[in-house]
This record gives structure tokens, sequence and C-alpha cells, in this order.
């Protein structure tokens, strides 16, 4: 390992924060577009200098910008060159295009989903949430978007086409927005069966393909949700985040509105966790790199005051999977700290020991080199941060 | 030749000053302006309209001569100082207050 680069996105553009080896010294770069919403950027683990980006504004829309430098130079795939135009006039393959699939041949009529009155409302295309680059093909990447779908190009992000089995389950028409909109925010690939895909939605759940995107079903079975009329119902739940560790892909972790859970049977089964914690709502979970059942999460009082109880930033960090939990503190402001951390905005590295990453809406990024035990603000403040992502350099 | 005149954000998308000039063959009209910027420069295409309904994106709105002429028909001809090219057609970010 000779680096490791942190890549943030915000309210207000994105920023690339890298130190050496010893994860001491940062140096920050940026804003890269600013003024834009960066809502979330990942590199490939297949390329390293292949770098996705989610831009986005009220104003101007949806915008997918891609380096392959590491994050010096941008471009638009699919916008370069020539305008590219089909037989009609009309253009085509351009980056930001994500198109419903109402085709006959893979797609599924647009209905209708819950709206926030009960009544039902068309899908609409909002804004890319997350980007999943593939595991071994740099110019493959997934891109979980507002309203609730899974799209993915398999050309560098020229083009992107959308995986219609999911929107188009039966249970589509009784999904709903969150606050946030109605979002899939988390798409998890497992590194080692290309086949299945995990994605949750909020306010849906949790769901899995086995066929690589076809077909979909829901996995929430033993989530319990009070805000929703039936609270075990089969679709509903406002997930949060879910992630696992590479070396088990059977073992989820999530983050749920209320309640930390786990599941030991690629999400047949859930089961709460939250055991000791001061308060089990909260938005990002993460695995340590090499301990499979070493777990962080970041309490947040409730779901109405979005800050951390007692004015306390506490990472709390169970090495049991679960159920008993430690607060970490070193590092972290112990009293009038009133920001949130959202769903995307931590991430590990795979350095030794175990590097930890967070951001703040109050525009701080947190960083332990050592699991946790120490942290130090490594930048203070950024716009409010919406996604953090940690690429360890070979 | 039209002159337009882009926000802020999409100037900086397509990597343009202020004003840019394009082609526009036959009458010179919000929807024939549109498609020559979007022709010329490819990334701004789903930024001002919607990429497959050519919608006007709801917080974008259009000037001409002095004018609002977000509503007008995307199809109505343009004052004669966009055609001359003495004015820009002005493509603005409505304003978001707070």
């Amino acid at each position: 390992m000779t680096a490791i680069r942190i890549l943030v996105g915000t309210r207000k553009g994105a920023f690339i924060i890298t130190s050496d080896a010893k994860r001491e010294q940062w140096t920050v770069d940026g804003p890269h577009f600013a003024g834009w919403e960066i809502y979330h950027m990942k590199g490939s683990p297949a390329d390293p200098n292949r770098i996705y980006v989610s831009q986005s504004s009220s104003w101007f829309g949806q915008i997918i910008q891609r380096s392959d430098d590491g994050g010096k130079t941008w471009s638009q795939p699919g916008s370069e060159g020539e305008p590219s135009t089909d037989d009609s006039g009309m253009p085509q393959g351009v980056s930001n295009l994500f198109v419903y699939d109402t085709s006959e041949e893979t797609g599924r009529p647009l209905t209708t989903h819950q709206w926030y009155d009960g009544t039902q409302h068309p899908w609409e295309f909002a804004r890319v949430w997350h980007l999943e680059p593939s595991y071994d093909d740099p110019d493959t990447c997934y891109a979980g978007i507002e309203d609730a779908a899974l799209f993915r190009t398999t050309d560098g992000g020229a083009s992107w086409h959308e995986f219609a089995g999911l929107r188009g389950h039966e249970s589509g028409p009784n999904w709903m927005p969150g606050a946030g909109g109605m979002c899939l925010h988390t798409i998890v690939l497992d590194p080692k069966n290309d086949q299945r895909i995990f994605c949750a939605i909020s306010a849906a759940g949790t769901f899995r393909s086995d066929d690589g995107g076809k077909s979909w079903k829901p996995i929430n079975h033993g989530l319990h949700s009070e805000y929703i009329p039936d609270p075990a119902a089969e679709v509903g739940h406002c997930v949060h985040r879910i992630v696992v560790h590479p070396s088990n892909p059977d073992t989820l972790f999530m983050q749920k509105h209320w309640d930390v859970m786990r599941s030991d049977d690629g999400g047949e089964n859930w089961r709460e966790v939250s055991g000791n914690l001061p308060s089990d709502f909260g938005f990002p979970i993460a695995v340590h790199a090499h301990e499979p059942e070493t777990i962080y999460v970041v309490p947040i009082l409730n779901d109405s005051l979005h800050y951390p109880p007692d004015g306390k930033l506490r990472v709390y960090r169970s090495r049991s999977g679960g159920e008993e939990w430690e607060a970490l503190t070193n590092g972290l402001p112990q009293e009038h700290c009133y920001v949130n951390i959202l769903r995307d905005a931590m991430a590990v590295d795979t350095a030794e020991p175990c590097g930890i990453y967070f951001g703040t809406t109050g525009g701080q990024v947190y960083a332990s080199n050592d699991s946790g035990d120490h942290w130090q603000a490594i930048v203070r403040d950024l716009p409010a941060v919406l996604s953090v992502e940690v690429q360890t350099l070979p | 030749m039209i002159r337009i005149a882009l926000p802020f954000h999409l100037q900086t998308l397509a990597r343009v000053n202020r004003e840019i000039v394009v082609q526009v063959d036959g009458p010179a009209t919000q929807k024939t302006v549109l498609d020559a910027l979007e022709a010329a420069y490819p990334m701004l295409r789903g930024t001002v309209r919607d990429h497959v309904t050519h919608e006007r994106r709801p917080k974008v709105r259009f000037y001409a001569d002095g004018r609002d002429v977000t509503h007008d028909s995307p199809d109505a001809a343009l004052p004669q100082s966009i055609v001359s090219g003495a004015e820009p057609f002005r493509i603005v970010g409505a304003i978001s207050g707070g």
C-alpha cells in the first residue's frame, strides 16, 4: 500500500483527500464540480484510476462524470467528440440519460408507486444516489436512482440500462418515499458470485437478485418497523444501509431507520443486534476490512432529531458482530455536537491496521488509522458531506 | 448565428465562457435554438430540457429581448434582436431565494 485516497461528495462539490501510507498528514484537493451536489463518487476495484461521480442539481438535473486518472481530469462519458444522434436526429448515448425500461423485451410498464398522501404517483427520475463499480470490469458500474430503480452501464458510463425486474416487482406499487425521496441508495455486489446483487430502497426494504439483476425478491423477514401499518410487512421498511465483508457475503449487516440488524443467510432472515447502543437509530454502517465480525455505527438520537445523543459524537464498535458495543470517542467532539452522518458517508480502507473514515453534515471528515481507537478531523469546514469512499492504492 | 448566454453551472459543464454562438438553420425558435445548443454541446443534453420529452426543466427560464419567454410556445419565432445577433438568448437558472 502506497497511499490512501478519500473521495468526498458534498452539497457543493467533490473533494479528494490523500495521504501516504502512514495516514497522518492529509492533502485536500477541490472543490471539483463546485456548486453541484455530489451524492456519490466511487472508484473501480478493478482500476483505481477509474472514478465515477454522480453530479446533480435541482436546476440542471443529473450528470455523470468519470475520471481515468485518479481524479486529475474528468469527462462526461458519451459526450466527447462529435454529437451522436439516432436516425431521427435525436440525441443518444449520453451519460446522464436514465430512462426507465418499458420495452416489451426486457422492461416493465411504468406504473405508479405510493405517494406521501397515500395516492399513487408516477415513477419519475430525480437523481443518482449511489454508484457501485464492478469488482472486475472498470467499464461496468451500477447506479441506484430516485425514483427507486437499478441501472447498469457496461461502456464506462456512456449509456445506462435499467434492470426493470426490480421496479417491476409485484410489490412496487406499495413502495413509498422516505423523507429524502424514494431512492435506491445501497448496492452490494457479491464478490464471490457475480449473479448475486443486494440493494436497499427507502422506504421499501432490502431486495436480492440471484440471476445477475433480472429478477428480484424482497428479503426483509425479521425486520420490525413500528412506523408502517403492518410492522412485519414484506415491504415498506426504511432500510438505511446494508454492508457485507468481502470474505463472507452471506452475512449482511443493516442499519435500519431504527434497529441494527444482521443476517447470516444471505438476507433470508434478520435478527436485531442493537444490544447496548444508546440509540439504534442511524444511517451508516461499516465493517472492518480484516475482521468480518467487527462493525461500526454512529447512533443518532431519533427519527425527529438527527444528531448524536447528548451532543457527543460517538462511533460505536462491536467486535462480536453486534449486541455488545463500545463507544469510540478519542478525538471526536464530546460536547455541543449536533451534526448528522449520512448513509453513504462512512467507509474503511484495507490498510493495516484498518482505517475508518466518516463525514458529517457539518463539513468535517474524521479519520482513524487504528480501527477507531483514535480519531482526527482531517478537514473541518467543507460543505455538508453526503458521501465518503476510500481507495487503498497499491 | 444566434448568441446564447449560459448560466454559470452550464458554462463550467460545457467549459465555455458566458456566451456561445450556434448556427440555426431556418426560423429561430426556442426549440431550434436549444436543438442547436445540444448538438454543439452534447454534455448539456438533459440539463436545460428533459432528455426524452424535451420539456423545459422546471427551474430553468428563457429570456429574450428583455422579456421572459419561458412560457411561450417552443415553436414561436424569437424576437428580431435574437435573430440578428444584437442580443443573446438568455438561459437562466431560476432564483431560489433563501
